[in-house]
């Protein structure tokens, strides 16, 4: 593992030893890593690697069968749960509803009641905020982008992505990504799952690759010699 | 130690059930007015006592697992679950076997009958969860489910109660009191039931813990293998 | 407690907006709800007489099998793109959103018990021989025990196999003395034979004692795998 990757900067996000089984199926065999604040990471790997695995347990939403997740300096992921952000494949929106309205909806779980701030995230996102189209409607690049923002609303510090680049049109994709070089550059740490690391090349700052329930390496450039 | 007790209580057991058959067909005296058919008391209230008793011990162990995730709290619930619905199955056969030659009727409203009924019908959705929900979370739904059933006894028992006073109807086993002889073959058969169910649930709980660390070690084994994921 | 208060409502006011908006589900229940009725009374043909006795019970019954279909659906919407965890990961208390679930399958229950009431009364002749408004207070607290713990076993039976299956099998046994309760009352007050107060009591102490288990207990549930 490439260790002289972090810095000497504190990291907020330190795994040590996650292991987490199904049944008789290990999805993470015993992850232990240590994440910096201010950059953007992209986790790579097969499928059945662990990634949403990891992701998941990131953000609360699988307890681990052993070992620890610190993020912020507390193992209480509950209690900083406004300082995180969820994005998966599912859009986790309501079809029924406009982006406005859901977005106000989701506002409302974080104690904000802003149409002002709900609208600008829409914008930020690029789509527009007066579009009354329900959010079923959407083609599959709106409705990440849309769901991207229900994931930035409240603002928070970490943010996790699941394969946010999954069946969306290539603009949609650049838009994201840019949108996400920004957020990095403003201080958020991202998580980024992909099964298309190309489409972060020039963005991530660092790649975690894993295979079979671990992180086997991490490389600053998606196309790297392994490390000695 | 506890190796050695388990075929002592085999023993026990088989020794107190054989002497309260003889008692409950034989020992005990006849009753004044049902005959010889009443004597499947002997069977029907001790069966009865016992699967309140091991409903009261499952709704314990849940709670136990509720406040401490306890493997063994749960393995302990899931085996008297099963034991207590047996006896209760017991129960709701003898209740109409008893019922049908002695007052010409297959049930009545009768309050020990129904609340066994419920309680059989609540303890079997119960063992039915456990049978559908994912194995993850199954010991904590059916400890949630167990808690819920419990609280649901005295309102079962008391609207049975005032339901019956509603429409009064036979009571099954008459409620009077009780000749102390009769009383006493009664608790003999009782003590035979429980060393039964002792006997039953404890080798179910060790067959229960042995599956379980079989699967974890099955767990723990695909852990270290290195790279050998389905 | 303000923020539970104001999330409850603002997610209650989602769901009768989104229910209202497609209206599915309502005329499919409506309908179903009619169906039930219609074929009740083919089964019972009573005299004006003996239906006051028995109609507690089919009423009642009726309203169960119609409450049982709305109740599977109560996490329709939240499940198709895995709202769930949206919820899971902010920090909305979950109380919040199981009071939001239970109040909206309240009003559509009774919605659809206000529908089928005047049809049972043409078809079976009814007419109350008690005190009427006493029928609204059991009808209220009945179908609250019913919903309560339907809108919380819906829940559990997420995380199982044949899940529209298991919410009745769950439901049917612990309500037990709640339906006898609120059939009882409803045939004191038609019958006018006997006071129902009893059974309102009960009802009530049924609804207390529920409706905390279900407060206390749905976080575990609702953050379960």
């Amino acid at each position: 593992m490439n260790q002289s990757l972090h810095a000497a900067a504190n990291p907020i996000i330190v795994i040590h030893d996650l292991v987490k089984q199904f049944g008789r199926f290990a999805a993470l065999r015993g992850v232990s890593a240590e994440f910096v604040a201010g950059r953007l990471y992209a986790i790579v790997g097969e499928n059945g690697a662990g990634k949403t695995t990891l992701l998941r347990s990131l953000a609360g939403l699988t307890q681990p069968t052993r070992g620890s997740i610190s993020m912020l300096g507390t193992t209480d992921l509950r209690s900083v749960c406004r300082q995180l952000g969820y994005m998966a494949h599912p859009s986790l929106l309501y079809d029924e509803m406009g982006g406005m309205e859901n977005l106000r909806y989701f506002a409302r779980l974080y104690e904000i009641q802003d149409d002002e701030r709900c609208a600008r995230t829409i914008s930020a996102v690029g789509l527009d905020p007066t579009l009354i189209r329900p959010v079923g409607q959407y083609s599959q690049g709106m409705r990440q982008r849309m769901s991207l923002a229900r994931a930035l609303i409240h603002d928070p510090k970490v943010l996790l992505l699941d394969e946010p680049f999954s069946n969306v049109d290539a603009r949609s994709a650049r838009q994201m990504t840019y949108l996400l070089t920004q957020l990095r550059d403003a201080g958020k740490t991202i998580f980024v799952v992909t099964h298309q690391a190309s489409q972060l090349e020039h963005a991530a700052d660092e790649f975690v690759h894993m295979e079979a329930g671990v992180i086997v390496r991490r490389t600053r450039e998606w196309m790297t010699a392994e490390a000695p | 130690m506890l190796r050695r007790a388990f075929p002592i209580l085999g023993v026990l057991t088989a020794a107190l059930l054989s002497y309260g058959l003889y008692e409950a067909l034989i020992g005990a005296p006849i009753e004044q007015s049902m005959g010889e058919v009443q004597r499947i008391f002997y069977y029907h209230a001790p069966s009865a006592w016992t699967a309140f008793l091991l409903f009261t011990v499952n709704f314990v162990a849940s709670v136990v697992y509720l406040i401490r995730r306890s493997i063994k709290a749960d393995i302990l619930a899931l085996v008297t679950a099963e034991v207590g619905v047996v006896f209760c199955t017991v129960v709701l056969v003898t209740g109409p076997l008893w019922a049908r030659p002695v007052w010409g009727i297959w049930w009545t409203w009768d309050i020990r009958l129904t609340s066994t009924l419920v309680l059989w019908l609540i303890y079997v959705s119960y063992l039915m969860l456990r049978r559908f929900s994912s194995s993850g979370q199954t010991p904590l739904m059916a400890a949630v489910l167990a808690v819920f059933g419990a609280l649901d006894v005295p309102l079962v028992y008391f609207s049975i109660w005032f339901f019956r006073t509603q429409h009064p109807q036979p009571v099954i086993g008459g409620g009077g009191s009780i000749d102390p002889k009769m009383l006493q073959v009664a608790l003999i058969n009782w003590a035979a039931f429980l060393c039964f169910a002792g006997l039953v649930c404890w080798s179910r709980y060790r067959l229960e813990l042995l599956q379980r660390e079989v699967e974890e070690t099955e767990a723990l084994e695909a852990l270290l293998d290195s790279g050998g994921a389905p | 407690m303000s923020a539970l208060a104001t999330l409850t409502r603002a997610s209650l006011s989602k769901d009768l907006r989104l229910e209202w908006r497609s209206k599915d589900a309502i005329n499919s229940m409506l309908f179903f709800a009619l169906l039930v009725v219609v074929i009740f009374s083919f089964s019972f043909d009573p005299t004006a007489e003996e239906s006051r006795r028995i109609a507690g019970g089919l009423v009642w019954v009726a309203f169960l099998f119609a409450a049982v279909v709305a109740l599977n659906q109560t996490w329709a919407r939240e499940l198709r793109n895995q709202v769930l965890d949206a919820y899971r990961v902010s920090p909305a208390p979950a109380n919040a959103l199981f009071l939001a679930k239970a109040l909206g399958n309240f009003i559509f229950v009774i919605a659809l018990e206000a529908f089928m009431t005047p049809l049972f009364i043409v078809f079976y002749n009814l007419r109350a021989l008690g005190a009427a408004y006493q029928l609204l207070i059991v009808s209220a607290l009945g179908t609250w025990a019913l919903v309560v713990n339907g809108t919380f076993f819906a829940a559990m039976s997420l995380r199982t196999r044949s899940r529209e299956i298991m919410l009745p099998l769950l439901l049917f046994p612990i309500s037990i003395p709640a339906l006898l309760a609120t059939v009882e009352g409803t045939t004191a007050i038609l019958t006018g034979d006997y006071s129902p107060k009893f059974w309102i009591v009960l009802l009530a102490a049924y609804n207390v004692v529920f409706t905390t288990a279900c407060l206390l207990l749905f976080d575990k549930v609702l953050n379960a795998e």
